[in-house]
């Protein structure tokens, strides 16, 4: 391992892992898993949650240590213990939660550990011009001296990569990287990653989004249950992935069967809060899942907390069955019926080091307390259909939550409120970060809630789903309401085109 | 470690396996009842079941406010100021003493709710919260005694005796208070409530789970414990001393890390604490059965204390 790392010449082989093994307490969470990397492609990592993906990247990067197999770099066996003999191998990783330090400047970050130094000072001024040229590597054009904290995701993530630049990776290994940005920032990422790529770096692309991967991958490793399936070329055919990936052909991505609206179960009217929220009304109806689209900003989230009482609203008022309910209660708010999936899986749907039974029995616990006492045997059992009927794998109810895939997290999350008996369910992003087959269950789901005369609004990114998934589809700009699409004769482009009206144009009442 | 091979074993050793600050007790004892003859007679071990007692019951009452993810640096001086509440109130107003103790416990849990109304209402740090109330009861209990010991009502003195001759008391209001711990956390709704709150107070709240209220509770529980331990030393020191169960809070503190607690909160037990409890008193009991100095034994115990955490946090790494 000498300094100066001669630049291998494209395709050749520079990592390679045989039969990768690794064990955790009542789960194998890889079995066997063969990759081969070349300097000058990106590979792209395939697979559901919980097939195997993220502890495969965190033993190439020293986070988890494999119990059987073996990792090759430049074909000689490598341990790989530590962050640091991942770096010194020249692997660089890039996790959805990021390894900055948003108190300290740009510049700071990409010398973070070891800034240059003169006289036992740091030199700021070479600093600085060191970051600007791994900035302008990257192509992207920040001050070093603008603190982290004031970037936005997607220029937090160009700073990430030129941070694994300055460790001069030839492994860039991205997890979910397009999952956080808006479709012109995924653009101007794929340009970088193709840039890296020609500069003969090996990146490792993980991605839940098929289409991406012909645009952006040279090949395909596909993971099923801790197993290397296949290796594929990139150009295969979206519903070859598929089936891959899950084992068995989707025959269908959104199977919403659609039931005749009874009674308006939510009316919410004239909503308004100052900077957030302006004049919002809709109403969701039994049987229904209203879709609630825009673009990221737009105000969606802020009005879903609001109709639950996470935040208070300025003005307009929430109605459950006709009866108002009070602002920024959400004590209340679930009393009446309601129920709140956060956008924040971990950050704000689940208690990540408590159990799964434990984590079911959030909403119901007061439910279960009887002359003070909490009928803890109760909530288990009541925890376990659940899980039954949601078909969470898990080792069982004991499972702390935090090691749970996320699409399995987010069942937990749904499932504390189906116990609860939530009659409208305000789901934020509920598919984010989830693989294809968790995708379905969750719409299947959604199906048997509004076949029950339940009802669902649905907050949604993904345009196919929300067309897929709604019977109307309600559409923000700007914090307002700027239309109301039927879903069955919806297009991408009339939901798109509302969403990025002017609110100047808009005829709002 | 595999599982497999501990369900195997015995029950005891599965227990001692799974529960570190219960082996490092057992182990403790073990080595000090070879090195000396007197430490396991039944005489010594209620004595250290004495001197446990304050620092538990105390830390009874932190387990609740650190399995929220806060902390109580007042309870302490909360206890002091308890007890002279209670002395005062009965020796120099002439209340009868079985109303002077209520009123000295109503006063815990009025600090205790003091620290949750800063805390809630006022948003301040419970660090910064409880480090104020830990001055303002000192003060209070040097400006009520007016700076000297007041002596208990006899009826509350006899609290420091024995029962039968043969249990002390303060050891059965340990395990009273030790049970109570245990039932609030494990079966009512407040203690599912904090284990919420601690693991991810956000979740919590969305889960429709009032955290302001509980963290009253809370804080008011401990302060309480902190009230229901002043007494206990006042009667068997049989006069509250306004100077009284000075850097408690920190033995508290102690032993509920050392019983398996994390200060970020989210996990802690009852037993758990109340095995840090009696491990710091066995160790200091044992140092002076062996005649080490006082000073070295401070040393001994800091040293505990850290060997303690690391060892929990290894041994959970390795696991995970």
């Amino acid at each position: 391992m000498s300094e100066e790392r001669p630049r291998p010449a494209r395709g050749q082989e520079i990592l390679r892992v045989e039969g990768l093994g690794k064990r955790f307490p009542g789960v194998v969470a890889l079995d066997g898993v063969d990759l081969v990397l070349r300097a000058g492609e990106v590979h792209v990592l395939l697979g559901e949650n919980g097939a195997g993906k993220s502890t495969l990247i965190k033993m190439l990067s020293g986070a988890y240590h494999p119990d059987s197999g073996r990792i090759l770099v430049d074909g000689a066996p490598v341990e790989i213990r530590s962050a640091g003999d991942a770096q010194r191998l020249g692997i660089a990783t890039i996790y959805q939660e990021f390894n900055l330090v948003p108190q300290l400047s740009v510049g700071e970050n990409l010398a973070l550990g070891r800034p240059p130094r003169r006289f036992g000072l740091i030199d700021t001024k070479r600093m600085h011009e060191r970051a600007r040229g791994l900035l302008a590597r990257v192509g992207v054009e920040v001050d070093p001296k603008t603190k982290v904290a004031d970037l936005g995701i997607a220029r937090m993530q160009m700073v990430e990569i030129a941070k694994a630049l300055a460790l001069d990776a030839r492994v860039l290994i991205m997890d979910e990287p397009t999952a956080v940005l808006t479709t012109s920032e995924v653009e101007r990422l794929f340009a970088i990653v193709r840039n890296l790529r020609d500069q003969g770096v090996a990146v490792v692309f993980i991605t839940h989004h098929l289409e991406e991967i012909a645009q952006v991958g040279d090949r395909v490793t596909v993971l099923r249950d801790g197993r290397s399936v296949t290796e594929v070329p990139a150009t295969t055919p979206q519903d070859e992935l598929v089936r891959l990936m899950v084992g068995r052909p989707i025959d269908q991505q959104y199977p919403r069967e659609a039931a005749a609206p009874g009674a308006p179960l939510l009316q919410v009217r004239g909503l308004t809060r100052a900077g957030a929220f302006t004049d919002v009304s809709f109403e969701v109806r039994a049987g229904e899942v209203v879709g609630l689209a825009g673009l990221v900003g737009a105000g969606r989230t802020e009005v879903a907390r609001a109709v639950f009482g996470a935040d208070r609203y300025d003005s307009g008022e929430v109605l459950m069955d006709g009866r108002p309910l009070p602002g920024g209660d959400v004590h209340a708010a679930m009393e009446a019926g309601l129920g709140l999936v956060p956008e924040d899986r971990k950050g704000q749907g689940l208690v990540l080091g408590a159990d799964i039974a434990e984590n079911l029995g959030l909403v119901t616990l007061r439910r279960a307390t009887h002359g003070g006492f909490v009928d803890r045997a109760g909530q288990r059992t009541a925890a376990g259909e659940v899980a039954a009927r949601l078909g969470v794998r898990m080792s069982g109810l004991g499972q702390e939550v935090r090691t749970l895939s996320g699409g399995n997290q987010q069942k937990i999350v749904i499932g504390k409120w189906l116990l609860a008996d939530a009659r409208v369910l305000l789901l934020d992003e509920p598919t984010r970060g989830i693989d294809v087959g968790a995708k379905v269950e969750i719409y299947q789901l959604i199906n048997s809630l509004t076949a029950s005369g339940h009802a669902v609004l649905m907050i949604s990114s993904d345009l196919p789903e929300i067309l897929g998934m709604s019977d109307r589809v309600l559409v923000m700009a700007r914090g307002r309401l700027v239309g109301e699409i039927d879903a069955a004769g919806a297009t991408q482009d009339a939901v798109m085109g509302l969403a990025v009206t002017e609110v100047e144009d808009a005829r709002v009442h | 470690m595999s599982t497999d091979v501990l369900t195997r074993r015995p029950a005891v050793r599965g227990l001692l396996a799974e529960n570190g600050p219960l082996a490092a007790l057992v182990a403790l004892a073990v080595v000090l009842s070879l090195l000396s003859g007197d430490f396991l007679s039944v005489t010594n071990l209620l004595n250290v079941g004495v001197q446990a007692a304050v620092t538990a019951i105390l830390a009874f009452g932190s387990t609740f406010v650190i399995i929220t993810g806060g902390i109580d640096l007042s309870v302490g001086a909360v206890a002091a100021l308890s007890a002279i509440v209670l002395a005062w109130t009965s020796t120099s107003a002439g209340v009868p003493w079985p109303v002077a103790t209520l009123v000295a416990l109503v006063a815990g849990l009025a600090c205790g709710l003091v620290n949750a109304a800063l805390i809630t209402y006022g948003k301040l740090p419970p660090f910064i919260a409880t480090l104020a109330m830990l001055g303002v009861a000192r003060g209070l209990a040097l400006v009520v005694s007016q700076g000297s010991p007041i002596a208990m009502p006899d009826a509350v003195s006899h609290l420091g005796d024995t029962i039968g001759g043969y249990l002390p008391v303060p050891v059965l209001v340990m395990i009273i208070m030790g049970v109570i711990t245990a039932v609030v956390l494990n079966r009512t709704y407040p203690g599912r409530a904090m284990y919420a709150i601690g693991g991810n107070e956000e979740a919590a709240r969305l889960s429709g789970i009032k955290v302001n209220r509980q963290k009253l509770i809370t804080y008011a529980l401990s302060g309480a414990f902190a009230a229901t331990a002043g007494v206990v030393l006042a009667s068997r020191l049989a006069s509250a001393q306004p100077q009284a169960a000075s850097g408690y809070e920190l033995d508290a503190i102690a032993a509920v890390v050392i019983g398996g607690a994390s200060l970020s909160g989210g996990k802690g037990r009852a037993l758990g604490t109340l095995v840090g409890a009696l491990i710091l008193a066995v160790l200091r009991n044992g140092l002076n059965l062996l005649s080490v100095s006082a000073f070295w034994q401070q040393v001994v115990i800091g040293v505990v204390i850290a060997l303690a955490v690391l060892i929990d946090t290894l041994r959970r790494r390795g696991s995970a």
